[in-house]
């Protein structure tokens, strides 16, 4: 990312409703061309964010720059540049799927004659080619989630903002939908914001992330960056899962040396390591001389739920 | 020098940006043309309405057609309108009485309508002004109204003549336009009252309830209450002095015409009744000499003046409190 220029970066922004603290000195630089979940869990303060983002609340103090521009005071050129999809979108129901895009189209200005070959393109891209002339009443979740991103497609702004695009979606659609939106980054160079608090699902896609929890952002960076800062100076957790599995074994781990604590749970076995201990690379001769294989093998910690929740149980909440 | 170029250009630049419409105005009022004019919501009010101010018509017509030899011939394309005729009451009634229901059912549901559909936020991420859709909004519902209103005076006009036969002299179609006009600035004031009330309530059903609410009170019982407060401010029995009951007789008119239904049935009074030349109380000495006679139009329209700038602020101001409102508005979605 060294040699990218952050599109949006946000000074201190605070936003308080009445006494009630929505977001608190968030200081965030997300890069052009680069897939960043900001990832929190609900009344985080993410959807504020956004909307500041957009110039559609004003921030009580600090600053947010959208490519440049302060969204407060260029409101307009700012939601030229940036597609905006809102948590549980919806469209004009008694208005046909085209005709809704029509309208989107005509006010962000697009010309009439380019505007029906992009309505055309959107609605292939995103498979509802063959719904065009549906009501929108019709659809399902799915569908109007992926309208509302053939919506933004048609737009073409330089930078999405997706809020918890897949809520409430089938996983086969939460796929296809992921599918679109790395689409939109890699062959289009999008910068794409994506809000959500469903971690494995965006895990998958985003090249940074950001924690947001009670309005503040906790940490952010790479995922695997992310997972060393969070579990640095906390003992590795290994998760095992092994066949034929016997109690004996049991014993045998906690006569490991750097084992602290060795417990089964379900069809799993967990060993706590002593701190600053990784036993990992015995753990497999071991095994492996007592002809026991190794169907499942996993350090926490480094995976975004563990961190996620590693974060909430730090701020006493989850 | 080249200073000064810049910073030029800067101004020029940001009055550019300040000022040049969005051109979201003109989308948003199309669209919301359309919605309103296919509407079935629209189609049923309208229908109604024109039932109801058509057997007016009819009836009205009936009536002038047996009593025109009696009265005479003048104004009697106006008659059409101000008739009643057996259990019917006249045209004019039948429209300030169902009017404010149009302007009513038109705005609703414009903006809590707009939160319900979670299509606020999408729409305010758009490149517009955020202003450009409730004036979008409220511009379509008075070209809506105004259509209907017209297309319901013209059809009477229309079917007046076929009626009747009496082809209206200019000016009795001068009363009539300006008769529609008033119409149509009346029912624009309560497509802002319910504008404003849509912006107040989230549910729609509130919404459309607290404007009946608002219109029966207009309708029925602000006269009753001016009455009542004009009673008991100068208690008037049989033996009163002429001045107390002047007072209290002027007092319930004043206090009667802060209602704009008052106020618009005054004005409409005074439009298709050239005869008309005061509603107030009128003492003899003012009227001996006085010869009795038609006003012109301009006259009519010179006492009608306070009424309809009280119509056009008081749109105006509730208006402008949506306006307020909406722009001060948080936009959350959930």
């Amino acid at each position: 990312m060294g040699n990218r220029s952050p599109i949006i970066v946000t000074e201190n922004l605070t936003k308080h409703y009445g006494p009630v603290v929505a977001v608190q000195d968030l200081n965030l630089e997300i890069y052009e061309g680069e897939v960043f979940g900001l990832l929190g869990p609900n009344g985080a303060g993410k959807t504020t964010t956004i909307l500041m983002l957009l110039g559609l609340t004003e921030p009580t103090s600090g600053r947010a720059l959208v490519a440049g521009l302060d969204p407060t005071r260029n409101a307009l050129a700012v939601k030229r540049l940036v597609g905006y999809l809102p948590d549980n979108v919806g469209f004009y129901d008694d208005l046909t799927a085209k005709e809704n895009l029509l309208y989107t189209g005509r006010l962000n200005q697009i010309p009439e004659a380019e505007l029906e070959q992009r309505i055309k393109t959107a609605l292939e891209q995103v498979g509802l080619a063959d719904h065009g002339d549906r009501k929108v009443r019709e659809f399902s979740r799915g569908m109007r989630q992926r309208l509302g991103i053939a919506d933004l497609i048609v737009k073409d702004p330089r930078i999405f903002i997706l809020d918890e695009p897949t809520l409430g979606i089938d996983p086969e659609g939460v796929r296809e939908l992921l599918d679109l939106i790395v689409r939109l980054s890699r062959e289009k160079g999008k910068t794409i914001l994506i809000s959500s608090h469903l971690l494995h699902q965006i895990q998958q896609i985003c090249d940074r992330v950001g924690i947001f929890v009670a309005g503040r952002l906790l940490a952010v960076g790479p995922l695997d960056t992310l997972g060393r800062q969070v579990m640095a100076g906390k003992p590795l957790e290994i998760e095992l899962q092994v066949e034929p599995f016997n109690h004996d074994l049991l014993e045998v781990f906690r006569s490991l040396e750097g084992v602290d604590r060795v417990e089964s749970q379900g069809p799993y076995i967990r060993l706590r390591c002593a701190k600053g201990k990784d036993i990992r690379p015995q753990l497999t001769g071991l095994l492996a001389e007592r002809k026991v294989s190794i169907l499942h093998l996993r350090a926490r910690g480094h995976d975004l739920d563990d961190i996620y929740l590693e974060y909430f149980q730090g701020e006493g909440r989850i | 020098m080249k200073e000064w170029q810049a910073k030029l250009k800067e101004f020029i630049n940001w009055w550019r940006e300040a000022f040049s419409s969005s051109g979201g105005l003109k989308v948003i009022f199309l669209k919301e043309l359309a919605d309103n004019l296919s509407s079935t919501r629209m189609g049923i009010l309208f229908s109604l309405v024109a039932v109801a101010c058509l057997s007016a018509l009819y009836v009205a017509a009936q009536s002038i057609r047996q009593s025109v030899g009696q009265e005479g011939t003048s104004f009697v394309f106006l008659r059409l309108f101000t008739t009643s005729g057996g259990s019917l009451p006249p045209f004019i009634s039948f429209l300030s009485f169902l009017g404010p229901l149009l302007g009513l059912a038109l705005g609703f549901d414009a903006i809590n309508g707009e939160y319900n559909k979670r299509t606020l936020s999408r729409l305010l991420a758009q490149p517009i002004y955020r202003d450009d859709v409730i004036n979008g909004k409220f511009l379509a519902g008075i070209a809506v109204l105004a259509i209907m209103i017209a297309t319901l005076g013209l059809l009477v006009a229309g079917l007046g003549l076929v009626f009747i036969g009496v082809p209206p002299r200019g000016e009795e179609i001068g009363r009539m336009l300006a008769y529609l006009i008033v119409s149509i600035i009346y029912v624009a004031f309560w497509l802002s009252v319910s504008l404003l009330f849509s912006l107040l309530f989230r549910q729609a059903a509130t919404s459309a309830l607290a404007g009946i609410a608002v219109w029966l009170f207009f309708a029925i019982f602000a006269p009753m209450l001016a009455g009542i407060i004009a009673d008991g401010l100068f208690p008037v029995t049989d033996e009163s002095p002429p001045e107390l009951v002047l007072r209290n007789a002027v007092w319930k008119q004043n206090l009667s015409r802060l209602s704009p239904t008052t106020l618009y049935d005054e004005a409409t009074l005074y439009l298709l009744n050239p005869g008309i030349r005061t509603l107030g109380p009128v003492l003899i000495q003012q009227v001996i000499g006085a010869i009795p006679g038609f006003l012109p139009l301009s006259q009519s329209l010179l006492l009608i003046w306070p009424h309809l700038v009280g119509l056009i602020a008081g749109t105006l101001i509730i208006f402008a409190l949506a306006y307020y409102y909406f722009m001060r508005q948080e936009i959350r979605t959930s």
